[in-house]
């Protein structure tokens, strides 16, 4: 039986798309938003009260890691899944380097199915770049797209042959894929485990040069203008990858970038004493890098804020700072994080906000929605800006629990998310 | 002082503490027996997770004339990856309830992941991959001001490979808060960005970094290191960075520390290694005196001192 449709009663819209920002109903019908207005409800409609929430079309996370299959005991997608509704994200897509690779259309249909079987978040499989992503040959774009991978990335293990990067672009066009890139030249990184610079100098840690990514950043976009194809840079984290893609873009190309709430929020000084969670690639950078970045979210030279969520098991986060694994985890911290720093403090709008989240991931991998007319899927967000809350990752719903948020104080949370017209999460389990 | 994780979070009061307190330490080793009954009753353990005979014996040495029950915890490198098996030795130790913890290893921050995950133990860093090795910048802060009389003015020169170097890190921070004037130098590509934050005054070329020093402080230069390219050859770096006579004889009569073991030829010739400004057997008989003060400093904030001692 068909659910019921249901009205959003009062809460305040916010569409960067339709650059609407009022209080309206909204009707939902048949998984679509069906109108947009006031006094909407028709007999037989469930009414729900969202009055003094924000109504924001459903947050899509372009950069998760969900490890299954293969690494079960770091995450699932069922409990990647739950994670990204908790924290206001109605769709997310997830990274190849599973165990085995998703290089295969069997894989990329596998993870679809354990998505419908949790029946939160849509979850759609990025497949990967080269075959076992070891780099050498580009794998089955055509197949991997119709069995439902929206883009392709070697995310994790960057395609350091130029000239296989090259075919791998070129390739691309013909089925409109964008390729994702994790831009990082290995060489350079060596052996070091947190940014280069005078923190790493102070505390005694080998440095990854900052050099490390944007020397792949503008390679790859040399490659992009030869060949003409879509180039998403993952993690933007340095104020030179992010002037490369502001050249870019003004030539005219086909790039597009992301910057993780963390990049945006820390530096390098997060590492502490030896603190894993502030481990991750690419490292935590330079205040003069963050401020950088911030400026690229506010004049859309990044098209969106992604999590990289890269769940680890504790056992692995808690060791010492060099064997401890690159990633910590980002789907149930990020909305907050946005809301508080980002929006709260002023350096972007709240309409901004909804446009990184939402609208500029869908627009990248080709999704419908990312905003609220008539027609669009009814995945919402639904946000509550003034209720504050402390991030405790022992109630997160992911397996992983590193964070460098740990304990932080934030104004603006999640209050529920529906997906398909239905409610998949509520913060007050009542509602 | 709970722990001596490195020279970061020691104040000028407590590291000259340490300083004033080691001569005492020095005498026990002219008694007719070497001992005193400092740590009686307490275990230090030794847990050495990557091969070093000089520290190792010195705390030993310096445990045993305190007269406390030294254990030596030398875990195999096997299978496991290095970060599992620390995880899993810190687990093993710490029900074995110890008081006092030396570690040395390979990996920077051990001393403070084995500090978080024994509460009950106090931790004393015996050096930390590039980060910190305390106990040697306290010795050869110890063995400057036994030379020279002073530390604050000195102006010291550190010569060599700076971005692996934890004696290197512990040194600047040192020498830097009690006062010393620190240059440093080594090839560029062992010279990381952003040094001027530990305090020390990073030059490119060793004649500038000699002029006028009072002390010069030669560092080891790994093998290693020219297999990934940071360095040429042996006999580039000796023709670029080795300390010789010749250029000692640029500095104020400086006299010359070496951590140990020395490669002769390579950082530093014979002739200034055995010459008559070289300190740096006496950085040896320092280091126990010193370690032993650290341990007795440690001994007295033990969470167990008010029982043992009643």
């Amino acid at each position: 039986m068909a659910d019921r449709p249901v009205v959003l009663r009062g809460a305040r819209l916010v569409d960067p798309v339709e650059e609407l920002d009022a209080v309206l109903d909204l009707r939902l019908a048949e998984g679509r938003i069906a109108a947009v207005g006031e006094g909407l409800a028709e007999p037989g409609d469930r009414v729900v009260d969202v009055d003094g929430l924000v109504a924001a079309p459903g947050f899509c996370d372009m950069h998760v890691h969900f490890r299954e299959p293969g690494l079960e005991y770091k995450e699932t997608v069922a409990s990647g899944a739950a994670a990204a509704v908790a924290g206001g994200f109605t769709a997310v897509a997830c990274m190849a380097n599973t165990d085995p690779v998703n290089d295969s259309p069997s894989v990329t249909a596998h993870i679809r199915q354990l998505a419908e079987q949790a029946g939160l978040a849509h979850v759609h499989p990025i497949a990967a770049t080269t075959q076992g992503m070891a780099g050498e040959r580009i794998s089955e774009f055509g197949s991997l797209k119709e069995a439902g991978a929206v883009a392709v990335s070697d995310d994790g293990l960057p395609v350091g042959d130029p000239a296989v990067m090259r075919k791998a672009l070129e390739y691309s066009r013909l089925h409109d894929l964008p390729v994702i890139e994790h831009c990082e030249t290995l060489e350079l990184t060596g052996e070091g485990a947190m940014r280069e610079g005078a923190y790493a100098a102070w505390i005694g840690l080998p440095g990854i040069p900052a050099a490390s990514e944007f020397i792949a950043v503008e390679r790859n976009i040399a490659l992009a203008e030869i060949t003409g194809a879509r180039l998403h840079i993952a993690h933007l984290s340095t104020a030179r990858s992010a002037a490369a893609v502001r050249r870019a873009k003004a030539a005219g190309l086909r790039v597009t970038a992301e910057v993780t709430p963390h990049h945006l929020v820390l530096t390098e000084e997060a590492v502490g004493d030896y603190d894993t969670a502030a481990k991750m690639k690419p490292p935590l950078a330079a205040d003069a890098d963050r401020e950088a970045l911030l400026t690229a979210i506010a004049d859309g030279t990044a098209d969106a804020i992604a999590t990289d969520h890269a769940p680890h098991h504790e056992d692995e986060k808690r060791l010492c700072f060099q064997s401890a694994p690159f990633g910590i985890v980002g789907l149930e911290t990020a909305v907050p994080l946005v809301l508080d720093r980002l929006v709260a403090s002023g350096a972007i709008s709240l309409a901004r906000a909804v446009r990184l989240l939402a609208t500029g991931p869908r627009r990248i991998l080709g999704l419908p929605g990312g905003d609220l007319r008539p027609g669009s899927p009814a995945d919402i967000t639904l946000l509550d800006l003034e209720a504050t809350s402390t991030i405790d990752p022992e109630s997160f719903r992911s397996r992983g629990r590193s964070t460098p948020f740990a304990g932080l104080s934030l104004k603006g949370q999640v209050a529920a998310t529906w997906v398909g017209g239905r409610e998949v999460y509520s913060r007050n389990a009542g509602r | 002082m709970r722990h001596l994780l490195g020279i970061r979070g020691l104040t000028p009061e407590e590291a000259l503490g340490i300083l004033d307190e080691a001569p005492r330490y020095q005498d026990v080793a002219d008694q007719p027996v070497p001992r005193v009954p400092v740590l009686v009753g307490r275990t230090v353990t030794h847990l050495f997770m990557e091969p070093s005979t000089r520290t190792q014996a010195s705390f030993q040495l310096a445990a045993k004339r305190l007269s406390a029950e030294p254990l030596s915890f030398v875990p195999k490198s096997s299978s496991l990856t290095k970060g599992e098996t620390f995880l899993d030795t810190a687990r093993t130790l710490a029900s074995m309830a110890p008081d006092i913890v030396v570690v040395r290893s390979a990996e920077s921050g051990a001393p403070h992941v084995l500090a978080r995950e024994i509460p009950t133990a106090q931790v004393i860093n015996a050096g930390d991959g590039i980060s910190e090795h305390p106990t040697q910048a306290l010795l050869d802060a110890f063995t400057i001001r036994k030379h020279l009389g002073r530390i604050a003015g000195v102006r010291v020169t550190i010569i060599g490979d700076l971005l692996h170097s934890r004696v290197f890190r512990s040194n600047a921070r040192l020498l830097t808060m009690l006062g010393a004037e620190v240059r440093c130098c080594g090839p560029p590509t062992l010279v990381p960005p952003g040094l001027d934050r530990l305090g020390v005054r990073s030059l490119l070329h060793l004649g500038e970094a000699l002029e006028g020093a009072e002390a010069v402080m030669v560092l080891r230069i790994q093998h290693e290191r020219m297999h990934a390219s940071f360095i040429p050859t042996e006999r580039e770096y000796y023709r670029e960075f080795g300390l010789t006579g010749e250029r000692l004889a640029r500095t104020d009569n400086a006299i010359v520390l070496h951590p140990g073991p020395l490669n002769r030829g390579v950082e530093i010739s014979s002739e200034v290694a055995d010459g008559p400004r070289s300190v740096i057997l006496d950085q040896v008989r320092n280091g126990v005196a010193v370690r032993m003060a650290v341990l007795a400093e440690i001994a007295r904030s033990s969470p167990r001192s008010h029982r043992t001692d009643g």
